[in-house]
């Protein structure tokens, strides 16, 4: 098949609808390895949009390649927890093997290996992704085989089935995951309650989003339902959120593999309630190996009647369809969500108007996480009542955490809210922490003293993830590592936030290299300060969130790296030469600046 | 002086709104200037440079995107909102590569003009060096991405003024994010870019520069020489 009859089959496939253009641009790159020039041209003009703004998305997504990309992209996860168990030194040897520098094409197009944000595999890394395909567990073992294969230019598909498997490991149920549900049950109870009474339970079971920032599903429900559509095709629309890119959480990945059946039905009953017909899934790209499965759920749910016209005999209609991310943390921002739903960059949409008003192709939209989804199908079935009881006060049933790092069984724990950290590190076996990265880099780091403190939207609220270090690790090392990935994951729309997180980065760098001084541990708080405020999103305002906390509460992780100088500049004359090493492939001591002679 | 119902304050002093109107709308209207680069009288608000930071009842926010509302209380040149302008500017001049000895737009740039305003004596930070390739390949433009700030203007009025799309913001984050040009070969001269266009004429910075014009008017007679930016408020924008 040729190339432009391979773009034209895809794009007849989504009407060459221009809105569809990250899922055109996804299944047109599945096919022909990378998108050129010439395959851009084509898209815009089959969607029948300037070329200059289908290139603007294709090069906004991490996934999406604009050049050659070699016949094999092998991408290692590269969060912290991933580092604690040895990606760095795996990837190293991958890339002696292959004679490869990280981030460069062979010379033979043969593959290319770089690093990515969090994949979502912490409680069973080191993990890749090969062609955009999810492996965890890596071992030096696993390794030679894949470099093998790769050699032989075996096709992924046919790499051995076990490397695939990802496993649940759930380790904790409570109400969501020891639910005894059948699919359609829910629904029934929903259908049977009416959407006003379903709305009411919703309020009454006081359901809070998921997510993390816990604005209530009750209250977001209602301004969709009572928001108007408008133009030539009103329409209300539900989102789930399944972009799932905090680094730690892999709460979704768990609900959507055991637990489809629940967010579906979630869905469903959303749609009851604000009246809508249509449901969009936003799955992370990291997730591509789901896609097949729940396509196939959709369809058996189909076949049962539980989506599609007159679902379960009533006149109640409403579908759901997946589209799938391609590599960009920010997509987890609801409005970003839509942006990209859209077919265009991820770009986080002044506010308001909110998405309950005008969301997705301007109407009114709710947009909720995977688990508060999940979690409707509770409250439609024993009532708000009941699902208020589990939990505290302001903080109503129960929240799965995602658990790695340095304990002895990482997985998924679904606890009542209201749970203490400590109990927490006991039930998974954790020993000698010395902090706990609670909801991720954007999150709250949490040092021994606060064990006692709570999993509760009054106290610590968390999108999941836990991931826990003992006293053995770095916690400066834990900073400069999600710094770098802020710099990696901001849009780069507003200037606080494009710069300032690159800022950061660079000058976590210096400390690092044991050039730092007291000077820009004040320069770093200036930027917190600054980027907290002035920032377009919560990307930027919580970009600095690691570095503030890590300098509050262990602040000897930096000190000890600082010179006692009041500045030292960042220009570092033994780094300067560091090309000129790299080109006549010298390392010795001759070839080095001696640190005395600086001092 | 006016109707409480339709002012608010800023920097203590009463301002009138109409109503819909945003801060940074109600700021101009009255002559009071809030430091900016992405916004345009013309053009719905962009929000991306958060120069024009105001604190609103003690928060935060975005005066070209925030609407005014009867009796709300607006800082805006406090020492502590231009410190942060002070620092988004030395942004900017870190992050592009800008030298406006050597610049043919030295005099007409509002970012040099602001940061005088803002008195930014230095870019603060370790330069970025970026490598942002120049596009002369239209016989009557010149392409000088080492200055752009992301306003993202040029992209508004080629799409809303001139119908024709010329460019659009792409990419993502400090090293992806750039203009692109509507062509397979990415030049200015594959596109229907002309000098007449809207968005040939509206670039705040140094970016798009008119060939053999840019020196016209001798450095030193030029807008910014001669008046101050804070001082032109009412007077029509480029």
């Amino acid at each position: 098949m040729s190339d432009n009859h391979a773009i034209d089959t895809v794009l007849d496939r989504h009407r060459r609808d221009g809105t569809r253009l990250v899922q055109i641009l996804r299944e047109v790159q599945e096919q022909l390895g990378w998108l050129s020039p010439a395959t851009l041209t084509r898209v815009a003009e089959g969607i029948g949009w300037p070329r200059a703004m289908v290139s603007g998305t294709a090069s906004f997504y991490s996934f999406f390649h604009t050049r050659p990309r070699g016949k094999y992209c092998v991408l290692w996860s590269d969060n912290i927890t991933d580092r604690m168990l040895g990606n760095a030194e795996l990837m190293d040897a991958m890339c002696k093997k292959l004679w490869l520098e990280p981030g460069r094409v062979s010379e033979d197009g043969l593959v290319s290996v770089n690093t990515t944000s969090c994949t979502g595999m912490c409680d069973q890394g080191p993990a890749v992704l090969v062609n955009y395909r999810a492996i965890p567990q890596m071992t030096h073992g696993r390794l030679g085989e894949m470099v093998g294969l790769i050699r032989e230019e075996k096709p992924v598909a046919e790499w051995p089935a076990e490397w695939f498997a990802v496993e649940d490991n759930i380790r904790r149920k409570d109400i969501l995951l020891g639910n005894e549900l059948k699919p359609g049950q829910a629904l029934k109870a929903a259908l049977e309650r009416g959407p006003q009474a379903m709305l009411d339970e919703i309020k009454g079971g006081k359901l809070r989003g998921r997510g993390g920032a816990g604005f209530s599903t009750g209250l977001k429900w209602d301004a969709c339902r009572n928001a108007a559509g408008h133009g030539p095709n009103p329409a209300h629309y539900v989102v789930c959120n399944a972009d799932e890119g905090e680094p730690g959480t892999f709460k979704d990945r768990v609900l959507l593999t055991s637990y489809s059946s629940m967010v579906f039905e979630g869905m469903s009953i959303a749609a009851l309630v604000v009246g809508a017909k249509k449901g969009l899934i936003y799955l992370r790209g990291e997730y591509r190996y789901m896609l097949e499965p729940l396509e196939s759920a959709l369809a058996a749910r189909r076949a049962e009647k539980l989506l599609g016209r007159n679902i379960l005999g009533s006149d109640f209609e409403f579908d759901i369809e997946i589209h799938l991310g391609a590599g960009a943390y920010i997509c987890g921002e609801e409005s970003a969500l839509i942006e990209s739903l859209e077919g265009k960059p991820g770009r986080p949409r002044i506010r308001p108007p909110f998405p309950v008003t005008c969301g997705y192709l301007d109407q009114p939209t709710t947009v909720n996480n995977v688990e508060t989804l999940a979690a409707a199908c509770l409250i439609a079935t024993h009532g708000g009542a009941w699902y208020a009881q589990h939990g505290t006060e302001k903080s109503a049933g129960t929240k799965l955490l995602s658990v790695s790092g340095d304990c002895e069984r990482p997985g998924i724990y679904e606890y009542p809210y209201g749970v203490s950290v400590r109990q927490v590190l006991d039930d998974c076996g954790a020993t000698d922490s010395q902090a706990v990265q609670i909801s991720g880099p954007s999150g709250i780091c949490v040092a021994a003293e606060e064990f006692g403190r709570r999993i509760a939207f009054e106290d610590l609220p968390t999108a999941g993830a836990f991931m826990i270090f003992d006293d053995t690790r770095d916690m400066f090392e834990v900073a400069r590592n999600f710094a770098h990935f802020f710099a990696h994951e901001s849009c780069g729309f507003c200037t606080p936030c494009r710069v300032g997180t690159t800022l950061v980065k660079n000058m976590m760098d210096k400390i690092s290299r044991g050039h730092g001084s007291p000077y820009d541990i004040n320069e770093l708080f200036k930027l917190h300060r600054l980027m907290q405020g002035a920032s377009h999103c919560g990307l930027g305002n919580s970009a600095c969130n690691p570095v503030f906390d890590t300098l509050n509460k262990f602040r000897p992780a930096y000190e000890r790296r600082l010179q006692s100088l009041d500045y030292e500049p960042a220009f570092d004359l033994d780094a300067a030469l560091s090309e000129a090493r790299q080109m006549t492939g010298r390392d010795d001591a001759g070839a080095h600046l001696s640190n005395e002679a600086e001092v | 002086m006016n109707d409480t119902n339709n002012s608010f304050q800023l920097d203590g002093e009463d301002l009138p709104f109409t109503p819909g109107q945003t801060i940074m709308q109600a700021a101009k209207a009255a002559g009071v200037y809030i430091p900016h680069l992405c916004w345009h009288p013309d053009f719905p608000a962009h929000g991306s440079c958060k120069l024009c930071t105001v604190k609103v009842n003690g928060r935060f926010g975005s005066s070209c995107t925030m609407e005014a509302q009867a009796g709300m209380t607006v800082e805006n040149r406090t020492a502590e909102l231009d410190d942060k302008r002070r620092t988004m500017l030395q942004m900017f001049f870190v992050e592009g590569n800008h030298f406006c000895p050597s610049c043919e737009k030295s005099g007409d740039c509002a970012l040099q003009a602001t940061a005088y305003e803002l008195k930014m004596m230095s870019p603060h930070f370790d330069m970025f060096y970026p490598d942002r390739p120049v596009d002369a390949s239209h016989p009557d433009i010149l392409l000088d991405f080492n200055r752009c700030i992301m306003c993202s203007l040029c992209v508004t009025a080629s799409r809303e003024v001139d119908g024709k799309n010329v460019f659009a913001m792409g990419g993502r984050g400090i090293l992806g994010r750039r203009i692109h040009i509507n062509s397979e070969s990415g030049r200015l001269a594959d596109t229907d870019f002309a000098l007449s266009d809207r968005a040939a004429n509206i670039c705040p910075v140094g970016v798009i520069l008119k060939k053999r014009k840019g020196f016209a008017v001798p450095i030193g007679d030029r807008r910014y020489d001669k008046t101050p930016i804070n001082e032109q408020v009412k007077e029509p924008t480029a």
